[in-house]
């Protein structure tokens, strides 16, 4: 049947017509859809499964591998970081089952920490990596990406980035997935024991087999020679590779060579494809990793060509790429003009700024708010985390002092503790962040006697990937329900001594709280529990009593709620925003705000 | 046919629906369909697109800069923020009603969406709709992306059937609310016939 899907549902819709049998991952833009979308469609006998971070992921996927089954790990670059440990590892021990490691990297960056490039992290571990350029692309290459698993033993990366992952297309796939079969574990423990020995063997295998696969990928169907022979001739990769095509549309003088597999480096394709050329332009993004190969090619084999792309200027080595910015770097390569007309805009008026903001009702802002107000005046240190909560750092909350990566947030607060031992050291993370690496932060400062407040945000989801479920909402990806990880219990059993569970919406209640803690050393704790709004259904709306109101929005200066807006001059309710959480009512001097139907 | 529209506005607003229907319309009608929409953190209050590519010569996923036949704006500003999309001889159909951005009360910087339209009109043909008004006889602003849809399809600048678009709607809204959808749908078809874009004959 014929889908219409996203990238990321290609890339799902792939490996299930591949015979997947487990599928893990953790959730981060731009891969979030791939094990949404399986959970979607018939999948029977596929494990699918959140885990707790991208390491355990790809720990349970290697197993599954292990034993002869197909399986796929996803996950954002920077989850590649998290997961690096075992794929480091399991690149030297190999697979039997194909095992797919999807890593999506996010040029811009979009919506991520880091500018960084998966296909470094093929290079370094020595293992072949796939990089589509379409929706299309993936679901055909994710299903050769099993093959090659398979047939050299070997974990693959597969590499799309954000506009491959979030653009759609029509695919034809089968009406349903039988799942594959497999042959289950075998004892083996010269093979699946990783010992210096054996890594010391198997690293001249693979050395040795990366030759071969390289071979192989020569005459791989993704990588591809357009346009007539010229002196001139220009390489892309993944949606570079689509900007390019997009600007050549119509014209075949030029020579067009896309690299899909870009380790091990298809040598002999490359030197085919450019027989004759004299100078080369290579748009990929994020690093010119395809740019130096082709240098170490020519190089090798002493030819007179002239490389151009990021390392001489040509491309930008930061940012996404798009067609424009292509237009432009080939136009001034080949001397021809590809770009299409564009109305003179620079007389436009200043448009309205729209940051991200937490939403209207967002339980954050108030954690945020009972911290700040308890803390007026003391110093104090607040160190966030990777989740909706980052946007605590906004005006007028201007709450978060340091963000670095999943889980940091603790063992920052724990080394500002140390150095700065006069200030209070807050630590925010979310419920996911958590579970996912905040909890061995906690025990690090509990056993190193660090002296910090943790502030628990628990909105009961995984937020701003699109509300994944973790351990302490009930719930798994095989639909059923399961018992929640209870945060005060772990806290409790990693031996912190003072936990306070509040309602952040009680702002009274959840001031108490902190300066409680405030007043205390060692590692203290509060859950700020209360549902994300963009998964409950508002109980009310507050209203504004006009008579009351003296206009002197204080409730907007200090909460900065999307709610609160001015409507002819009168700090009025958004009605369509509000969820009556009732903040702005504790922070109104006049007493004018209050919830609709009360009183 | 070849066809690239762009769907702009602001989170919430319904523009993925909007383009969800167009695509699938335009699969309907046989023709290949590429779109690509902005999701993520930029997502929450913010600006979001939906590019639509019909026809079989898209290869990027986002339409390139002046080359969208049609921008269909849910919200002022966001036209313009957009317009270099916009090819020559392209049409905007745009909601003249401003979305004030939430940084907008903690900064008064007066903006309405005034300025915006003004400047549109000295660029491109427009149709502007004020959906306030358009969306008072049906009681919620629920409709609005339909009655969008409806007078892009009136523009006939979409290249697309009404009837396979009213088809798509059908199976993209819930049942209980059709009956007011298509109604929604044929308002902006009639706001689109009254219309008359600057430059147009």
């Amino acid at each position: 049947m014929k889908r219409y899907v996203m990238g990321n549902g290609a890339i799902a819709l792939g490996a299930l017509s591949a015979g997947v049998r487990l599928v893990a991952g953790y959730p981060g833009t731009p891969s979030s859809e791939i094990i949404e979308t399986v959970s979607k469609v018939p999948h029977e006998g596929v494990h699918l499964e959140w885990s707790v971070n991208e390491k355990a992921a790809l720990e349970v996927a290697a197993a599954a591998a292990y034993s002869g089954a197909r399986a796929m790990v996803t996950m954002k670059q920077m989850g590649l970081n998290v997961a690096s440990d075992p794929m480091m590892s399991v690149a030297y021990i190999g697979v039997k089952g194909g095992l797919v490691i999807v890593s999506a990297d996010d040029p811009g960056p979009i919506s991520s920490q880091t500018e960084q490039d998966t296909r470094r992290f093929a290079d370094f571990c020595r293992i072949p990596v796939f990089d589509p350029s379409s929706p299309e692309e993936a679901y055909e290459m994710i299903r050769e990406a099993f093959d090659y698993s398979e047939k050299y033993g070997t974990p693959v990366l597969f590499r799309p980035t954000t506009r491959v992952c979030h653009a759609y297309a029509s695919i034809e796939t089968p009406d349903d997935f039988p799942s594959g079969t497999y042959d289950g574990f075998e004892r083996d423990p010269s093979r699946w024991v990783i010992f210096p020995r054996l890594s010391y063997l198997n690293h001249g295998k693979i050395e040795q087999r990366n030759r071969e696969i390289a071979k192989d990928f020569s005459s791989f169907r993704f990588n591809t020679v357009e346009g007539k022979k010229s002196q001139k001739a220009v390489v892309a990769s993944g949606v570079s590779y689509a900007y390019v095509k997009e600007c050549l549309k119509g014209r075949d003088d030029v020579r067009l060579i896309r690299v899909a597999t870009a380790f091990p480096f298809p040598e002999d394709f490359i030197l085919k494809a450019l027989d004759g050329v004299e100078e080369v332009l290579c748009v990929e993004e994020l690093s010119p990793y395809i740019e130096e190969q082709i240098l170490k090619t020519a190089g090798k084999h002493h030819l007179p060509l002239r490389v151009s792309g990021k390392l001489d200027g040509s491309v930008p080595h930061n940012g996404e790429n798009s067609v424009e910015l292509s237009s432009g770097i080939l136009d001034r390569f080949l001397g021809i003009r590809t770009g299409l007309e564009q109305a003179d805009l620079t007389d436009a008026p200043a448009l309205p700024v729209r940051p991200p903001v937490l939403c209207a009702g967002c339980p954050h802002r108030a954690s945020f708010y009972a911290v700040k107000q308890a803390m007026k005046g003391k110093k104090a240190v607040f160190c966030g985390d990777i989740g909706c909560y980052t946007l605590g750092n906004a005006m007028p909350l201007d709450m978060v002092d340091t963000c670095l990566c999943m889980g940091a947030g603790i063992t920052m607060a724990q080394g500002l503790s140390h150095m700065n031992p006069d200030i209070t050291c807050f630590a925010f993370v979310g419920d996911s962040t958590f579970f996912a690496s905040g909890m061995t932060g906690a025990v690090n400062a509990v056993y190193n006697e660090a002296d910090l407040i943790l502030c628990v945000l628990d909105n009961s989801t995984t937020a701003m990937t699109g509300h994944q479920p973790h351990p302490g909402t009930g719930r798994n990806m095989m639909g059923n329900a399961v018992e929640k990880v209870s945060i005060e219990k772990v806290l409790e059993g990693i031996g912190v001594k003072k936990i306070l569970s509040v309602d952040p919406l009680n702002l009274e209640e959840s001031v108490r709280a902190v300066r409680e803690c405030a007043a205390e050393k060692g590692v203290r704790a509060i859950v700020f529990r209360s549902p994300c709004v963009a998964l409950t259904k508002p109980e009310g709306k507050c209203v504004i009593d006009a008579d009351k109101c003296v206009n002197c929005k204080k409730c907007i200066r200090e909460i900065g709620c999307p709610g609160l807006i001015i409507s002819s001059g009168r700090v009025t309710i958004d009605r369509n925003l509000c969820t009556g959480c009732g903040l702005c009512g504790c922070v109104c001097p006049a007493k004018a705000i209050e919830k609709e139907g009360k009183a | 046919m070849n066809k690239d529209i762009l769907i702009c506005g602001v989170g919430g607003q319904g523009t993925v629906l909007a383009s969800r229907i167009i695509a699938a319309a335009a699969m309907d009608e046989g023709s290949p369909v590429h779109s690509a929409e902005t999701i993520g953190m930029a997502q929450r209050g913010g600006s979001v697109t939906s590019h639509v590519r019909i026809g079989g010569e898209a290869y990027s996923p986002m339409i390139p800069f002046g080359a969208a036949d049609m921008i269909l704006a849910f919200e002022p500003g966001e036209a313009v923020r957009n317009l270099r999309y916009l090819r020559r001889g392209g049409i905007a159909v745009v909601n003249t009603a401003a979305v004030k951005p939430v940084t907008e009360s903690l900064k008064d910087t007066g903006y309405d969406g005034s300025e915006m339209t003004a400047y549109l009109e000295t660029k491109c043909d427009c149709i502007f709709v004020n959906t306030e008004e358009v969306c008072a006889p049906f009681g919620s602003s629920k409709f609005f992306n339909i009655i969008m849809l409806g007078v892009a399809a009136g523009s006939g600048h979409l290249g697309l059937n009404r009837e396979t678009l009213l088809k798509q709607i059908e199976k993209y809204v819930p049942a209980r609310f059709l009956d007011v959808n298509i109604r929604a749908f044929n308002a902006g078809i009639e706001i689109a016939g009254q219309a008359n874009p600057k430059g147009e004959k």
